[in-house]
């Protein structure tokens, strides 16, 4: 074998030259997330902390920690996305009267299709799997997950998926495809680089993990909720968590599915969704949506739980309709799967096709306009606390209806014919993710905080941060609204018409708004930590909640529940206050528990070589890296050491700390 | 806005409906609004207003949340149906405008459209011309486009006229619409397509009658011809290029293209499918000649034409 040949062999397609040194904001991002970097590892090991956070966390298969862990992987992610958007945002401000702008085409390609890709994947997906991953064992009253180390599993792929993609910034490049990376564009004929490659093998470990966990929280609802607990006195916030691990054990086979076919175009010259050799791209469109549009109600639908909660909890009423909330979570679950090719009217479908997605899209507008009403309806009469989880579902309420109104108007296939594309619907999708999902999830991070960490957080940032994201979100998408109106189409890295500059201008300075809203959420963490004595909550209640979470320490201690709790009523533990609740202070049992175990992030780590590998077509690594992961695999299956009971006496000490807590607090 | 103040029927009828269903959907979002207003301010905790912590359950009001955004679907579902059918862009247009149906014998300007990286080739059967990145056509004549594209996917799209229809490698969408007012509108890609995409634009010119004939007889004056060489130079990969004028074009270039058979020796795609129809799919396999001699051989087309015999009511080729 000649030399060449074996550096082929070793290295594939990787060179000097894949190093993007000749981009300079490349160059200086690499430069301040090194010196980043190296700050954060030296102070980890200066505290000598790598040990604590091996053992209490990277290995832990704690529901509660993996949670926290997915929030800050999603909290990182959402910085690298933002970074991405305000790039845009610039670029298109900018870029006007025959001025390129500062980003060239291969560069803004790159940024858009990986706001996209990030935001979906790598910021909302954790965030929302993290706060089902804390929230719903509490409300169910479990002590666990009903699969503690898959769990553990499907956390270090999601973040390994989220690595391959940060390194494909310093190391070659990110697909220039948008977000859903449609063929032939994606094919290796218009794009062979590694971008593309990138791409698929992230997603492709990224969606181990989502499904995992999926699968796993499908599981624990069902099988494991306290005795009493029938589906219908479940939270709705678990309500919602449980159609939505529906949608993802459903749907992300789907996107699994027609990645791996796009990889076999690309790799081993399969022709599924090329131009010829009887290839056809509609196939990819129609298959990457039956997975995308379930995927929004993914998002979505616990979005939609944690507002439920909010609003009762600080309107200090009952929900109103759970029946009919639980419904319209149900209905949207199925409709979801109805509607996909409302994402391609303009393919040529038949207009008997076009109305019938239409239409469907359109019903689904019922339910969710039935939720709407149902927030309100609990606010009647109720005794509202504006505190800033209440904020953001305000928000919320008012900022998603418009959001959904435009939708519905892009359902109508002739309107869609001129919107489709356009900067409108870039604001519309905007509107119902960042005004949906996006404040759903600062109003479930500022509701269960105290709950994961003891105290509160800090509310003067806290309304800081409502306050910019709120002002900012309308003056950077409003003007996208009218954009859209004017015939400007999305993904333009520059425009001859200098009538447009103006609300590019103004759309800029609404990212700039919300830019202050990001960094005032990160002040009010480090405020918080400061002030922790001040915000302190020693009841493990301090909102007057209605469900179980609430009745456990803030935090909750490692096994949840010293008793498993008895279900009586729909809102069990306000019920529980209602009847004078005694908490047992004797007779505890030792309770069994699973055990950490480092599997899974070594598993993951072997992933996300092998997954180096195969987009460099480093063949001789992929090889040893997936006989390693097979065999990591089949030797943690000997593991037998997984479980352990903590003693009577180690229950009946924390329990005893939790007394005294509680008469202190009082 | 152009999208609010279109120049062609069709898009006329597309602005009216975004009102109309903006209008239908206000009905319900603006309540809601002020609603949600109104509640926020009026319940807060230190107004002392009426408080019932237990209420949770109203039949009636259970029935007006779920029947009054279902009235608003029905009749917006209504009007999704119809306007859906009368807006179909493969359906021949039955009128100029609002006011002038389409007179008897009246035929569409047919016009065929190729998506290239990253420019937009039209042809003009019926005057045998071709042209780059300009588009004309009269006003008030309906327009038949037949769209296809070279390899990546785009989007054709000029807002003044009509809603915009993909273009895809291999297969053929279409779009009939009409221009009511002369002048020079913008056209373009609205499905991104790679590193050009953005210079990917066209000036659309709808012009009188007179002018129309003038503006083809000055693409005719042209010295170049579009031959499959020209073509083979004009399909590479290129940025803001110039518009051009063919003064003709090859025979069968644009189905050629369509049917992915440009070089001598491919087997086109009407051809393989409609022999397959015929239940015969190696005859052309098996056919010695060229496709310039199949063509000429009268048996043959015959026997092809009565497969394909109306190509314009298929909706896609490739389906």
């Amino acid at each position: 074998m000649s030399e060449l040949d074996l550096t082929k062999l070793i290295f594939g397609r990787l060179s000097w030259e894949s190093i993007p040194l000749h981009d300079p904001i490349l160059i200086g991002t690499f430069i301040m997330v090194a010196i980043g970097g190296t700050a954060v590892f030296g102070f980890i090991t200066y505290k000598k902390a790598w040990g604590y956070l091996w053992h209490e966390w990277f290995t832990s298969i704690d529901h509660k920690k993996i949670g926290i862990m997915y929030m800050v992987l999603g909290l990182v992610m959402l910085l690298r996305g933002f970074a991405d958007a305000i790039m845009m945002r610039i670029q298109q401000a900018w870029a006007f009267g025959g001025s390129e702008g500062y980003l060239p085409p291969e560069h803004y390609d790159q940024i858009f299709t990986a706001h996209g890709v990030i935001m979906i994947f790598f910021v909302a997906m954790p965030l929302i799997t993290g706060v089902m991953n804390y929230v719903v064992p509490l409300q169910i009253g479990a002590r666990d997950v009903a699969f503690p180390f898959l769990n553990n599993f499907s956390f270090w792929m999601t973040t390994a998926g989220a690595v391959l993609v940060m390194v494909s910034l310093f190391i070659g490049e990110f697909a220039k495809t948008g977000w859903l990376a449609y063929p032939p564009l994606s094919g290796i004929i218009k794009s062979p680089g590694v971008g593309v490659d990138y791409y698929i093998w992230a997603l492709q470990i990224a969606g181990v993990g989502t499904l995992l966990s999926g699968v796993n929280l499908l599981v624990t609802i069902v099988k494991m909720r306290a005795p009493g607990m029938s589906l219908m006195r479940m939270p709705v916030f678990t309500w919602t968590a449980l159609c939505t691990n529906v949608l993802i054990v459903a749907a992300f086979p789907v996107l699994t599915a027609v990645l791996a076919l796009l990889a076999l175009d690309r790799y081993a010259d399969f022709a599924f969704f090329t131009t010829d050799l009887g290839g056809n791209v509609m196939m990819y469109i129609n298959l990457i949506w039956i997975w995308g549009h379930p995927e929004v109600y993914i998002l979505i639908l616990p979005a939609f739980g944690i507002f439920s909660e909010v609003v009762s909890t600080f309107s200090r009423k009952r929900l109103f309709g759970y029946a009919s909330m639980v419904y319209a979570t149900v209905v949207i679950t199925v409709l979801s799967y109805l509607v996909w090719l409302h994402h391609f009217f303009t393919m040529g479908s038949g207009p008997t096709v076009n109305s019938f997605f239409g239409i469907t899209t359109m019903i689904i507008s019922i339910p969710t306009g039935a939720k709407v009403f149902n927030w309100l309806f609990t606010m009647y009469r109720g005794r509202i606390e504006f505190d800033v989880p209440m904020l953001w579902t305000v928000g919320f309420i008012i900022t998603f209806v418009i959001g959904g109104m435009t939708g519905v108007l892009l359902a109508v296939p002739p309107a869609d014919f001129v919107l489709h594309n356009s900067l409108f619907l870039v604001a519309h999708f905007h509107n119902v993710i960042i005004g949906g999902v996006l404040f759903g999830l600062f109003a479930g991070i500022t509701y269960w905080y105290p709950k994961a960490f003891g105290y509160k957080l800090d509310p003067f940032w806290g309304k800081m941060s409502f306050w910019f994201w709120t002002i900012g979100f309308y003056f950077a998408f409003m003007p996208l609204y009218v954009l859209g109106l004017m015939g400007v189409t999305r993904r333009m890295n520059k425009f001859d018409d200098p009538s447009l500059q103006i609300w590019f201008v103004i759309a800029a300075f609404g990212a700039i708004l919300i830019a202050i809203g990001i960094a005032s959420f990160l002040i009010q963490l480090y405020v918080s930590y400061r002030r922790r004595d001040e915000l302190r909550d020693d009841s493990g209640d301090p909102w007057h909640g209605r469900t179980l979470e609430w009745s456990t320490s803030s935090p909750p201690p490692y096994y949840n529940f010293a008793f498993t709790p008895r279900v009586h009523d729909l809102d069990a533990w306000w019920q529980m206050k209602e009847h004078g609740y005694q908490r047992p202070t004797s007779g505890f049992l030792p309770i069994h528990m699973p055990k950490n175990t480092g599997a899974g992030i070594i598993l993951a780590g072997i992933s996300t070589v092998l997954g180096f590998a195969l987009i460099w077509h480093m063949w001789l690594l992929a090889g040893v890296s997936f006989f390693a992961l097979l065999a990591v695999a089949i030797g943690h299956t000997f593991n037998y050491d997984r479980d352990y009971h903590i003693p009577a006496d180690e229950v009946a000490g924390i329990e005893a700390e939790r007394t005294r807590m509680l008469a202190n607090h009082v | 806005m152009v999208l609010m103040s279109p120049s062609g029927d069709i898009a006329v009828q597309q602005r009216d409906l975004i009102l109309w269903s903006t209008f239908l959907m206000l009905l319900v979002i603006v309540p809601v609004i002020i609603l949600t207003l109104v509640f926020a301010i009026r319940y807060r905790a230190g107004n002392d207003a009426t408080y019932k912590p237990d209420w949770d359950h109203s039949t009636v009001l259970e029935l007006v949340i779920w029947g009054a955004p279902l009235l608003i679907i029905i009749a917006l579902g209504a009007m999704t149906w119809v306007s859906t059918h009368k807006l179909d862009p493969y359906r021949p247009l039955e009128r100029i405008d609002a006011g002038r149906p389409l007179p008897e014998g009246v035929e569409p300007l047919v016009i065929e459209v190729v998506s290239l990286d990253w420019k937009w080739l039209f042809f003009y059967p019926e005057q045998g011309i071709a042209t780059v990145n300009e588009l004309a056509a009269p006003v008030d004549r309906p327009i038949r486009f037949k769209i296809t594209s070279d390899r990546v996917m785009n989007s054709f799209f000029i807002p003044a006229l009509a809603g915009q229809i993909y273009s895809m490698a291999g297969m053929e969408t279409k779009l009939h619409a009409v221009i009511n007012e002369p002048g020079v509108y913008d056209g373009f890609s609205a499905n991104y397509s790679g590193a050009g995409f953005s210079q990917m634009r066209f000036k659309f010119h709808g012009l009188s009658d007179a002018d129309f004939d003038a503006w083809v007889a000055e693409v005719k004056s042209s010295d170049e011809a579009l031959s499959r060489a020209e073509y083979r130079e004009l399909e590479q990969p290129s940025e803001n290029h110039p518009v051009t004028y063919y003064a003709s074009a090859d025979d069968n270039l644009y189905h050629d293209i369509l049917n992915r058979c440009l070089n001598e020796g491919d087997v086109c795609m009407d051809e393989m499918m409609a022999f397959t129809e015929l239940g015969m799919p190696m005859c052309i396999a098996g056919d010695p000649r060229d496709r310039k001699a199949r063509r000429e051989d009268n048996e043959l087309r015959e026997l092809l034409d009565l497969t394909m015999a109306d190509d314009s009511d298929r909706r896609s080729l490739n389906q």
